[in-house]
């Protein structure tokens, strides 16, 4: 079972995107369960959402409290005390990161001893006309699990967007999936 | 295995799924009042009206109270009637369930179980639903949306039998299940639209040729009665509550065998007793201490009210130690499933397992494995069971 993170703030898309992961890996032919912190929702506020994914019937009905990967959508978190964005992540697990900086640099902010991909969501996104990074983390999460296909996300997109809002979501998608694609391909050329 | 491909799953939250069960249930009346954690049943089935997709007439009260208000009469009248509520909403209309009950209105309440305040708090527990006990509804828990969208229909049916025509409860855990987004298989529309069927009130407030008296004053001379007639209603909701499981299996492929959920329980020496969504995380524990080689079993009973004590006598008969995990408690005194299985267990059984209660998860606190394995280590280290313990709690 594959247990994840999401952290960003009210607004900013975390739920649905964990929700649409969920529904991609389903399609996909794998349980999965979605779910956002509960409480009063806050716009700007730290926010926090939930996913398992495994290829057995999920049971469990706690909150996750060491997942495999954290993924940030909100710079601005990783120095937000009360958001603890590495809080729990197996040591071996993954920090993806929407930000400007070089995994090195966010390793000395967080002192997290895994893994750590980052890559310019905001820039994508904005690239593509997308309002928020959310769908770019996306796209750049499913390349990174390799067990969640485009096309089963792209099938998600479209049952959950508009016709408007569908293009500029599918752009953000591939994008992120590309940009995670080049930046998998530096790491193992400097590893 | 492609899950989804084989069963037509589809990712829903469990207030979808009771809103699609309502969808295809297409009551004639829904009455209700939004609070959360129930909201999105009523918004989200609220759109399916407005879409189009049933025919329902849903009334915006102002209140809880009215909002059972209107269901009593709607269903005095004739009609099929469906409300949801959570918490302080079921609280502000148990007066007026208790006079639906004893009017005999077959008004089925789906509940996203929360707290009760003082302090204020949106989150599970049991208090809302355990506050309602004995009003005269049959209880029934869900553990997860699946759960909450098959006992919905299955409560639409066992309300309107006539042999049992009171309201029926469908509890879903608040937040846990009504916001969590799970693999549902709903049916097809036409198979639940001949599962359900029509409606057929018995003495309709509409049907002016056959005029009636409904709600009178009932003073010592049959109020007496009428309660004891209400105790056989619940009483026959027993083996309705049999067959429609089996007329479920049949078309669903789902079953829910007798009173409760019996996971690893044959041969376990030690029981897990637990209503809803921790029962699942209960059964993940069961596996990893079985592989330890604990002998640790589940007992999870969907139906509360009638209570299935005998049933779960005998299903504990023989065990050295039974833990009954409340998410609720009643002041002054200890877990209102323990005090039934205390009961149930001095009535059936010579010899009674070694008993314990844990209360635990009040105002949504957590409860992972760990603290449900603590559980089971207690009762191998046989701890004193005339102490009240609570789990999770920062004492």
């Amino acid at each position: 079972m594959i247990e994840i993170r999401w952290h960003g703030r009210g607004g900013q898309g975390a739920k649905t995107v964990s929700q649409l992961l969920a529904g991609a890996a389903l399609r996909h032919g794998h349980y999965a369960q979605a779910f956002p912190e509960y409480g009063p929702e806050r716009s700007g506020a730290p926010v926090k959402a939930f996913n398992r994914i495994d290829t057995k019937e999920i049971r469990l009905h706690c909150s996750i409290y060491e997942p495999d990967i954290v993924v940030v959508l909100d710079p601005t978190l990783l120095c937000a005390k009360e958001a603890r964005v590495t809080e729990g992540l197996k040591r071996h697990g993954i920090l993806l990161v929407n930000t400007t900086q070089t995994p090195e640099e966010i390793r000395a902010l967080t002192g997290f001893p895994g893994k750590i991909i980052t890559l310019d969501a905001e820039a994508l996104a904005r690239s593509v006309g997308a309002r928020f990074s959310n769908v770019v983390m996306l796209g750049a999460l499913a390349r990174l699990l390799g067990n969640i296909s485009l096309e089963d996300l792209e099938a998600e997109l479209a049952q959950a967007f508009g016709e408007k809002a569908l293009a500029t979501n599918l752009a953000a998608l591939r994008a992120g999936f590309t940009a995670l694609t080049e930046s998998l391909e530096t790491l193992e050329a400097t590893a | 295995m492609r899950v989804a491909a084989e069963q037509q799953l589809s990712l829903i939250t469990g207030a979808e799924a009771a809103a699609h069960a309502m969808r295809q249930i297409d009551p004639d009346v829904v009455p209700v009042y939004p609070i959360t954690p129930q909201t999105p049943i009523i918004e989200t089935f609220a759109q399916f009206v407005s879409d189009g997709l049933c025919h329902t007439e849903i009334i915006n009260v102002e209140s809880e109270h009215s909002a059972m208000s209107a269901a009593v009469g709607a269903s005095c009248a004739g009609s099929r009637v469906i409300t949801a509520t959570s918490s302080q909403g079921l609280a502000l209309m148990l007066e007026i369930v208790y006079i639906a009950a004893s009017m005999r209105c077959p008004i089925v309440i789906a509940v996203g179980s929360r707290a009760l305040s003082g302090p204020i708090n949106i989150h599970c527990d049991h208090s809302d639903s355990m506050m309602a006990r004995d009003a005269g509804c049959v209880q029934l828990f869900a553990e997860n949306a699946q759960e909450a969208y098959d006992l919905m229909l299955i409560a639409q049916r066992l309300a309107e039998d006539h042999r049992v025509l009171v309201p029926v409860m469908v509890m879903q855990d608040g937040f846990t299940i009504t916001h969590s987004a799970e693999p549902v298989a709903l049916l097809p529309d036409e198979v639940v639209k001949e599962f359900v069927g029509e409606y057929e009130p018995l003495y309709p407030l509409l049907d002016v040729d056959h005029p009636t008296t409904q709600g009178p004053f009932a003073l010592p001379d049959y109020y007496f009665e009428l309660k004891r007639q209400q105790a056989d209603a619940l009483d026959a909701a027993r083996s309705v509550w049999l067959e429609l499981q089996e007329e479920f299996a049949a078309l669903s492929g789902r079953r829910y065998h007798g009173f409760f959920e019996a996971y690893k329980l044959s041969d376990a020496e030690y029981v897990l007793v637990i209503l809803s969504s921790t029962a699942g995380t209960a059964k993940v524990t069961i596996d990893r201490l079985r592989r330890k080689g604990v002998k640790v079993g589940l007992l999870r009973p969907w139906v509360f009210r009638p209570f299935p004590a005998h049933e779960i006598a005998q299903a504990l008969a023989g065990k050295r130690a039974v833990a009954v995990l409340d998410r609720a408690i009643s002041l002054g005194s200890w877990g209102p499933l323990y005090l039934e299985i205390s009961a149930a267990l001095g009535r059936y059984l010579p010899k009674r397992p070694m008993l314990y209660n844990y209360i635990y998860g009040l105002g949504g606190r957590d409860t992972p494995p760990e603290l449900l394995a603590s559980v089971v280590t207690d009762m191998q280290n046989e701890v004193d069971p005339t102490v009240l313990r609570y789990l999770g709690l920062r004492e």
